[in-house]
């Protein structure tokens, strides 16, 4: 069986979107986005573990039985949540101090139970190792949207601090877009995340209904 | 049949926990000490900024004393030295914000001025009581060189309350907070002064903290 890695990044990062579609691990997404940086950090925080973690299921998804494999996902998720955080806060201390808030909040995040139970625990382990990766990286996209549109409407900036989180050669992203004291700090707060996140919700669902129509107006004339 | 259908699957979780508890155990011996470290520095570059280099030569992160505070909490207090002579003190204060404590690391000399106040950590509405913080404004920064009769104890106080401290617009808790821990803090090294001047001819004494007695100071 061969194994369609672009339908997988297609399905992680548009069509199956972890946020914008299946609406799983609301729960950071609304507490870790006031800034993109933010957004940004605990989206690859997330990456790295669901990559890691759906290798894991699939190499031992013969092992465990369908009765015991919510604990054993329970286990290895925590275990990996775990070690990555016990190793960067030993040896990548900078950036600990300012993800370590969010890489235990990675626990109590659905998406990687939901790949689990989906897709991991029934294929090989590259496949599945791809789908966490690119799931991953569709929620690291959609916190990183929903942390810009927030921080730009609250705080005026964008990216501020990313230099922080990625190093010193990241410190042209960070910009200020409006003047200072001009933003709506609603939007930093908890509504501004609920409100952004809905407004995408309905921008995604906007473009989708568009190209299916734009599909079927087209597959009419060419059968007409 | 299905006791031991049960018997299995206790098997199998057990198994998976041993396995990645073996592997946490591993994890844990590997970055045990480094983690350590990190914490020293973390703690030592939070002292230097309350602390100004030139007044002591010492670690300042491992020469602590611990001492209880008037609610009997622990409180560590950080030494300055000279020369193995104290010359000032750091040490964590809180008090209450708008959500949740607000921490405070004060350094302190033997006058009882503030040499340093930072904000260490604190959950104030961000935009509005994050002012605190050195990295969004130098409010803190004027508590410097400040000390209890400077100004006087009824002007440790945020403006709305009759005090002398400006308080930011739309956030007042935020800055009573950190006033009030402030000038606790103060109040607390004018309680425990003596010992922490006795720190190295008295260590044992004050390290077992043990030593109840608050005749005044007579081997000053």
């Amino acid at each position: 069986m061969t194994t369609d890695y672009r339908a997988l990044a297609r399905e992680g990062l548009w069509t199956n979107n972890g946020v914008l579609s299946m609406m799983l691990g609301l729960c950071p997404t609304m507490a870790m986005t006031n800034s993109a940086t933010n957004g940004l950090g605990m989206g690859l925080a997330t990456a790295a573990v669901m990559t890691a973690s759906t290798l894991l299921v699939s190499l031992f998804r013969n092992h465990f039985s369908q009765e015991v494999r919510i604990p054993v996902f329970v286990l290895i998720i925590a275990t990996m949540v775990t070690i990555v955080d016990m190793c960067m806060n030993a040896w990548m201390h900078e950036l600990y101090k300012v993800l370590g808030l969010f890489i235990p909040l990675i626990v109590v995040n659905c998406l990687p139970f939901a790949r689990f139970e989906m897709f991991s625990a029934k294929n090989s382990p590259l496949p599945s190792m791809a789908d966490g990766f690119f799931m991953g990286v569709g929620f690291t996209l959609a916190l990183t949207v929903i942390g810009a549109v927030r921080e730009i409407s609250g705080s005026g900036t964008l990216f501020a601090d990313a230099s922080l989180l990625l190093g010193p050669a990241f410190k042209f992203l960070e910009m200020r877009v409006l003047p200072p004291d001009t933003g709506i700090l609603m939007m930093i707060l908890p509504p501004g995340a609920f409100l952004v996140t809905g407004l995408l919700l309905v921008a995604k669902r906007m473009i989708d209904e568009r190209s299916s129509k734009a599909a079927q107006v087209s597959a009419a004339t060419s059968a007409a | 049949m299905s006791s031991q259908r049960t018997l299995i699957h206790g098997l199998i979780l057990g198994a998976f926990c041993l396995g990645f508890g073996t592997l946490l155990v591993m994890t844990n011996g590997y970055t045990k000490d480094d983690i350590a470290l990190r914490a020293v520095e973390d703690r030592q570059n939070s002292l230097a900024q309350v602390i100004p280099e030139s007044i002591h030569d010492n670690n300042l992160a491992t020469d602590t004393l611990t001492l209880k505070n008037d609610q009997g909490n622990e409180v560590v207090v950080y030494l300055a030295t000279k020369e193995g002579k104290v010359t000032g003190a750091a040490f964590e204060t809180s008090s209450p914000g708008y959500s949740g404590a607000i921490k405070v690391m004060l350094g302190v000399d033997l006058e009882g001025k503030i040499l340093g106040a930072r904000v260490l950590s604190h959950k104030e509405t961000p935009g509005l009581g994050d002012k605190i913080e050195v990295k969004k404004g130098d409010w803190i920064l004027r508590f410097t060189g400040l000390s209890l009769g400077n100004p006087p104890l009824d002007k440790w106080k945020v403006k709305k309350d009759g005090g002398q401290f400006d308080q930011f617009a739309g956030a007042t808790i935020t800055p009573r907070a950190v006033v009030k821990a402030i000038r606790e803090g103060l109040q607390f090294f004018d309680a425990n002064k003596t010992k922490i001047m006795e720190f190295k001819t008295e260590t044992k004494d004050a390290e077992a903290g043990k030593a109840p007695a608050k005749e005044a100071a007579n081997d000053d």
